[in-house]
């Protein structure tokens, strides 16, 4: 039992590896072959769909404005978090855990509630269309989550470190920033980590926010699939490229990614 | 919660986050509310009409449907990958070079957008030129994931635990990681049955990670809509309408929004009761 015991996570991964294999391959095969006859791989190995995806501006601006918003919201997400998490893990004050409640509670609105009233009020302030506006309509539930994740990280950081800085004659912003910061910079890793994951594989509110100049990649995607046949190569050419950020993001943080977990705080 | 100062200055430092979530939250909240009381003609016309889009979807047959596949699909996902992310979990390595290998690939479908994920398993399921579809016919299975209900529902819930059981096994990973050796050694001084450790170590100790990872699975998995649009369309014919999905088709599809909002706020509701029910049930014996 023991000596096999490596065999279930390797099934578990194969398992995962498996669809993710099949979209690879049929990204670098011809659509003739895809369609014509049934192989396990490339037989005419062709690099024809990511050329046209790196050809033709509709196709590669979809992943620049998904990488602009995304990295705009994961900052605003962040900063803001920051001094918020700090105050709810280090002061008592007024309504303060029904307010923690209340930014939970967004994490778990479904997007499907949210899509029309946020296109009547992005398109009411004139911001429709815009990268700031899905970056900003993310942060319904990515700060929420950053700031649980982040309180989570503060709190398990002893309040005396607070106390001998003050006493060593540091003013708050400067403790703040030259000392609790660096403390806590894995949990801004982690957090800074899922708040690019959520905003990057959220399509709905992305889809909803955008026509044609923040257009995100995944949009892309879904229109093209309908509009021009069934180019199934293209469509998954252009998937495989959106896996790329994620797996970068993923290898940076591997060795945070346990230790944000073991806060119990996702 | 203890030995933190009363301050009120810590309004000021959580004003930003107030902020932003209220104006994302609150305005498009009471829009919702607002066309949940009201009738509209067009021309942007209202009027009130107090609870009727309420009763009405109450008592439509259309949404008893919705929300059985919801809370069906919600069911079998938590059911299935809650114990299959245990066990994996339980079967990884501790340390050396292989957890690392371990955690990023598991990670990987994490990150793939909601929409990739159902056009993967689109193409990988179909039955004529997908491998997964092409292999279960050939092996005399009858699959065709655009016809048959059962097998819409089967390539459904497969794609969902292979998007999300990550997620429970890296949370219970950690959970695990947490345990000191010693009290493994205890154990093993006492000649305890590895179903002995599991039951009095390891899972007391996951208890908290194992909360949070019900309350996201059912959270999510009861507000999934991307990954079944893109794989089904909620079809053949109804079969994979989840509450979301059609909620959007009332909302956007139909623009009847009058009872597309009613239902949004009893679908919201439902989420934060259950929630509510999972989270004290298995944090009931915390305070004893």
């Amino acid at each position: 039992m023991r000596k096999l015991g490596w065999l279930v996570p390797a099934l578990y991964i194969v398992f995962l590896l498996l669809p993710i294999y099949w979209l690879v391959s049929m990204s670098f095969k011809t659509t003739n072959e895809i369609l014509g006859a049934f192989t396990l791989w490339p037989k005419k190995f062709t690099l024809e769909n990511y050329q046209k995806i790196f050809t033709d501006p509709t196709w590669y601006n979809g992943y620049i404005n998904s990488l602009i918003y995304v990295v705009i919201n994961t900052v605003i997400s962040v900063l803001v978090a920051l001094p918020a998490a700090y105050a709810f893990s280090r002061y008592r004050f007024l309504g303060d855990k029904h307010l923690f409640f209340w930014l939970l509670t967004n994490r778990m609105a479904p997007a499907a509630v949210f899509a029309l009233p946020f296109f009547q009020l992005y398109s009411a302030i004139g911001l429709f269309d815009t990268h700031i506006a899905v970056a900003l309509a993310h942060c319904l539930f990515n700060i929420p989550l950053a700031v649980w994740i982040l309180e989570g990280f503060m709190s398990s950081v002893p309040r005396q470190l607070d106390e001998t800085a003050y006493l060593d004659g540091y003013g708050f912003w400067r403790f703040f920033l030259k000392i609790f910061l660096p403390t806590i910079a894995a949990g801004i890793g982690v957090a800074a980590f899922f708040c690019f994951m959520f905003s990057w594989v959220e399509l709905l509110l992305a889809k909803t926010l955008t026509s044609v100049a923040a257009k995100p990649i995944a949009a892309t995607m879904t229109r093209t699939a309908s509009s021009s046949g069934y180019e199934l190569g293209l469509l998954a050419a252009a998937g495989t490229l959106t896996i790329i950020p994620g797996a970068f993001v993923i290898y940076f943080v591997r060795n945070y990614i346990a230790k944000g977990f073991a806060l119990g705080r996702v | 919660m203890e030995g933190k100062t009363q301050n009120q200055m810590g309004w000021l430092f959580v004003l930003p986050v107030v902020t932003l979530v209220a104006f994302n939250a609150v305005i498009p909240l009471m829009a919702v509310v607002n066309y949940s009381v009201q009738e509209t003609f067009g021309n942007n016309m209202f009027f009130f009409e107090g609870v009727k889009w309420f009763e009405q979807v109450l008592h439509s047959d259309r949404f008893h449907a919705s929300l059985g596949r919801q809370l069906f699909f919600s069911g079998i996902i938590l059911a299935i990958e809650v114990p299959l992310g245990v066990a994996i979990a339980l079967a990884m390595p501790r340390r050396g070079p292989w957890v690392s290998v371990c955690l990023v690939l598991m990670a990987l479908p994490l990150l793939i957008p909601w929409n990739v994920v159902g056009a993967m398993w689109n193409i990988f399921a179909l039955p004529d030129i997908g491998m997964l579809g092409r292999l279960l016919n050939d092996l005399g299975i009858n699959y065709n994931y655009t016809q048959q209900p059962i097998s819409a529902w089967a390539t459904l819930i497969a794609m969902d635990v292979w998007h999300w059981t990550s997620l429970v096994v890296l949370l219970a990973y950690a959970g695990l990681s947490a345990i000191p050796d010693a009290y493994y050694q205890a154990a093993k001084i006492d000649g305890a049955s590895p179903w002995a450790v599991f039951r009095y170590i390891q899972l007391p100790k996951m208890r908290r990670v194992l909360t949070i990872a019900v309350l996201l699975r059912f959270m999510d998995s009861f507000n999934i809509h991307t990954e079944p649009f893109v794989l089904t369309g909620g079809g053949p014919g109804n079969a994979t309408t989840l509450l979301s999905i059609d909620l959007v088709k009332i909302a956007l599809g139909q623009f009847d929004l009058g009872p597309a909002a009613a239902m949004s706020i009893i679908y919201f509701l439902i989420i934060l009761l259950l929630s509510w029910v999972f989270y004290a049930v298995m944090t009931r014996g915390e305070e004893q």
